[in-house]
């Protein structure tokens, strides 16, 4: 960790800091940047890193070898950047450590491995100060190799919130600063009134990114006006959905941009005291953030009299023993108080009583982390992206069916078919699209028909499905929708607290249903029935969980009903994934008894002689689909 | 004070009093089966939801921990609340089949059809047993286990628990009236107290310092319920009892 020991109190310090991070980002040496973000270090990103430093230093170059945030192109982990000075930064995809020693001689001799890079970086914005960062002056640059602007995944993305992932090390304080950060929090405490920064990001527009999309500047109001005291603010990083790792990859890669927004609000609504609550399933995103507050602690940026001001914040990480529920406010405040992580009827709100009792202003990890932003450019400036009701722009985790699976930050208002086909690249494999899950565990299916639909808080709603945090599920026509259903809803009747008889009976019926319907034993009935439950569900329940878990069952039994009928009525699923409703069988004229299948097969089904058409015993068959992977001349069927 | 309205009825509260007992102060009669008065709200069984706000934009919240607010408009019998309710003691049959509290509930709502398969679970998680354990009885043996379907109640890693006294006020205050008592027949799964009032338990158990008071089997007035005036046993069991909770 390379804490700063130096005290940032004034203009001037921020400015000297502000030159040391510049020196350590763009130096005068070639730079090589590994992506060491969660989703870097699970494909291997650590063994690059050391790779990469060991040929370094083997070889004795000038190079420095530093780690950064994840930029989001999560396909193409572990990622390797190349920083020359005066050249673009080259991009390299799916790296190991031979290719990373390979790079460095390569490097040495002036090579710049065309066929392993994937893209050139000439220029980066950066949000906070409107500057442009020029690493070249030439866009030309290596032959085969796209630029940025042109590679689809990023040239519809807007990065706001994700303004340093990937280009800062997230353990350089004095890198965050050289981007801008820190002036934002100077500039409040110094020369701002509570009120107006609360103006300015009410201005803004600027709604919740946790999932319910409550206008933030309405609730800094709130909190602002509430004469109790302590009042406390809490990040939330609770993040649970399946799928959906936005929270996690910034508080990552970009820690100090959290708590810079959690620095500006704790001022505008007059609270000392913040938690950031980050499941324990985050260890890294645990680690970064309490290393940043060491850091920001040490400079002086957080604790008491904050740039000379006399205004002190004190922020601390509480790690949550991963449930889902705890990601509800209620539930959060329950948890960091040690007690059973449970709801409770909202109001009072936590602006009202929340932890301790006491006024307790929760926010997401992305809103936070657009404050800095807000404050620092205007609250119309950030209006200027949007949609009427919904402001700025939104990460998103798009993952599934999609040849780019990323994480990728878009303009609200953008349409789904943008992000799906543009950004996500389509559907691989000649696949054909079926529908896209938004808004994590119970979101709702969104089918081809309303791709067109503009991504907002609104429109997500009126078709069914809600905004989330930022999971975006692409599916294609291998997947059934009932089994989908039943997926999300094993999902919810697990992570449900249990508390309301509704919520925990209900989901387990609804499963129940769902199960026998996707074994082929349901009854016509169970269509009304399912959907009598699940408006039960949504109607009576305390909490946002029992509230939208129905969503999943509600939009696959309106959009995609006739799967459901096939289930029912033909005992047929029609894209072959029910268990319980397909067989497998050899067909003998395209088998060339090559034995593969028999290799693989776990419950010895598979019977025939090497050489001869083999066939399958569905007696012991378990449907486990081991021999399609293997058959070559795709001899397995599925009907 | 705040005013709200209650099926288009005024009515001033004092500050700190739920909708809940705002409508039972007006003599309507809102079902539930996890309020006790005595202990704190809880909020689990639903039963109590109320539709609040004026159309287009309501919800249904329950009223036992909603607290009485200056200007709300409350519904306490709307099509939808009856609707809601009406499912919830599907279910409730579904779940506790064998509870007569739970039986009498659905009759009452019009419950003819149980189109869930019938489970026979003894315990409804309403949470009276672990508040009155732990607010009344200042024993905390009982708690809550696990979450989501694997949510039960249970004595800290499922041990006899120390601070248990055996008074027996769970049993008596289970609205399913199964949970832990099983009779003096371990096999039964019925207390046959509130079959056969008689007080079976006490005649079982000779070391259990009984708090049943009044049990449902003796119906004596005691500590616990001030309210409960001394009366002939089968009118506390008759389905025109308005408040629709067990007396
Ligand atoms: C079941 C459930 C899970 C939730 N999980 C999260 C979460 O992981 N992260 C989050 O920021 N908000 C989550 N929320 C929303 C929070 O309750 C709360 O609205 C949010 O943190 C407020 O911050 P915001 O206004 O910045 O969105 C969840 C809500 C529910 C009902
Ligand atoms: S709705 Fe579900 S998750 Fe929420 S409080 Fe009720 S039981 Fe718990
Ligand atoms: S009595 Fe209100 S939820 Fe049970």
């Amino acid at each position: 960790m390379r804490a700063s020991s130096t005290l940032i109190a004034t203009l001037s310090d921020l400015r000297r800091a502000a030159a040391r991070g510049r020196k350590t980002l763009l130096p005068k040496q070639p730079k090589i940047l590994v992506g060491m973000a969660t989703c870097g270090l699970a494909t291997g990103a650590e063994e690059v890193f050391a790779a990469l430093r060991e040929e370094v230093e083997r070889l004795a170059l000038p190079y420095t070898v530093a780690a950064t945030g994840c930029i989001g192109w999560c396909c193409q982990e572990p990622l390797v950047d190349v920083q020359w000075p005066g050249k673009p930064r080259v991009t390299y995809g799916r790296m190991d450590a031979r290719k990373a020693r390979e790079l460095v001689r390569g490097l040495d001799k002036g090579e710049l491995k065309a066929e392993w890079a994937i893209g050139l970086l000439s220029a980066y914005d950066n949000p906070l100060t409107g500057a442009r960062t020029r690493l070249a002056r030439k866009t030309a640059g290596v032959d085969g190799v796209p630029r940025y602007q042109d590679v689809p995944l990023f040239r519809h993305q807007v990065r706001w919130a994700m303004r340093n992932s990937g280009i800062i090390d997230p353990r350089s304080l004095d890198e965050y600063i050289a981007r801008g950060g820190y002036f934002a929090a100077r500039q409040t405490l110094a020369a701002m009134q509570p009120a107006e920064v609360i103006e300015q990001v009410t201005l803004s527009g600027l709604r919740g990114r946790g999932g319910a999309g409550f206008p933030t500047g309405k609730k800094w109001e709130v909190m602002r006006r509430q004469a109790a005291t302590p009042k406390y603010i809490i990040c939330n990083g609770d993040e649970g959905d399946p799928g959906a790792y936005m929270n996690r990859t910034l508080l990552e890669s970009d820690p100090h941009a959290v708590l810079e927004g959690m620095i500006i609000g704790a001022y505008a609504m007059g609270a000392a005291e913040g938690i950031l609550y980050i499941r324990e399933e985050y260890p890294l995103a645990v680690t970064r953030m309490r290393e940043a507050i060491a850091q920001a602690e040490a400079a002086g940026l957080l604790g008491d009299n904050i740039f000379g001001s006399g205004f002190n914040c004190h922020l601390r990480v509480v790690e949550g023993a991963g449930a889902f529920v705890c990601g509800e406010e209620t539930a959060l405040i329950a948890s960091v108080e040690g007690r059973v992580g449970e709801p409770r009827q909202r109001p009072p709100f936590p602006a009202q009583r929340g932890l301790w009792g006491k006024p307790t202003c929760i926010n997401n990890v992305e809103t936070w982390a657009d404050v800095p932003l807000i404050v620092m450019r205007g609250g119309d400036w950030y209006a200027q992206l949007g949609t009427p009701s919904s402001k700025g722009t939104k990460t998103f985790c798009l993952v599934g069916a999609v040849k780019n699976s990323a994480l990728v930050e878009v303009p609200i208002g953008i349409t789904l078919r943008r992000v799906v086909e543009e950004i996500g690249g389509g559907v691989p494999d000649g696949r054909k699209f079926k529908a896209i899950q938004t808004g994590g565990p119970s979101g709702g299916c969104i089918p081809e028909s309303l791709l067109d639909l503009e991504v907002d808080y609104e429109s997500l709603t009126r078709a069914g499905a809600i905004m989330g945090s930022g999971g975006m599920i692409v599916m294609d026509d291998s997947n059934c929708m009932v089994d989908i259903a039943k997926y999300f809803l094993g999902f919810l009747q697990d992570e449900s607290c249990g508390k309301c008889f509704s919520c925990r009976e209900g989901l387990q019926r609804m499963h129940e249903i769902v199960a026998r319907i996707s074994e082929g034993n349901g009854r016509e009935e169970d269509l009304e029935l399912l959907e009598d439950l699940a408006w039960m569900v949504r109607e009576t329940s305390l909490c946002g969980l029992g509230q939208t878990a129905p969503n999943p069952v509600l939009t696959t039994l309106r959009y995609f009903r006739d799967e459901y009928l096939a289930h029912v009525r033909e005992k047929r699923c029609p894209a072959k994934v029910c268990k319980q409703l397909i067989t497998y069988r050899i067909e003998p004229t395209l088998c060339d008894g090559c034995d593969a299948c028999v290799h693989v097969c776990s419950s010895e089904a598979i019977l025939g002689e090497k050489k001869h058409a083999h066939s399958i015993d569905n007696a012991k068959c378990i449907k486990c689909g081991a021999c399609v992977e293997v058959c070559v001349p795709k001899a397995v069927v599925v009907e | 004070m705040p005013k709200l309205t209650i099926n288009g009825i005024p009515v001033e509260v004092e500050r700190g009093t739920s909708v809940l007992e705002a409508a039972q102060f007006l003599g309507i009669p809102v079902p539930t089966l996890c309020h006790e008065d005595g202990l704190k709200p809880y909020g689990a069984c639903r039963l109590c939801v109320v539709e609040v706000g004026t159309p287009p934009r309501t919800k249904l919240q329950s009223a036992c921990t909603l607290a009485a607010d200056d200007g709300l408009v409350i519904h306490t019998h709307s099509a939808r609340v009856e609707r809601a309710r009406r499912l919830l003691l599907e279910l409730y049959v579904a779940t506790c089949p064998q509870s007569k509290t739970i039986q009498d509930l659905a009759s009452r709502y019009g419950v003819r059809e149980v189109r869930f398969s019938p489970k026979s679970e003894d315990c409804i998680q309403c949470g009276k047993c672990v508040r009155i354990c732990a607010e009344q009885m200042m024993a905390g043996a009982i708690g809550f286990a696990y979450r989501g379907a694997r949510r039960k109640v249970m004595s800290p890693f499922r041990q006899q628990s120390e601070t248990c006294r055996h008074c027996g006020a769970c049993m008596y205050i289970c609205p399913v009236c199964e949970l832990r008592c099983h009779g003096p027949q371990a096999e039964s799964t019925l207390c046959s107290g509130c079959i056969n009032f008689a007080p079976a338990c006490l005649a079982y158990h000779d070391d259990a310092m009984c708090f049943l008071d009044p049990c449902a089997a003796c119906e004596l007035p005691g500590p616990f319920r001030k309210d409960v005036a001394p009366r002939p046993v089968a009118a506390s069991l008759s389905p025109a009892d308005p408040s629709g909770t067990r007396k």
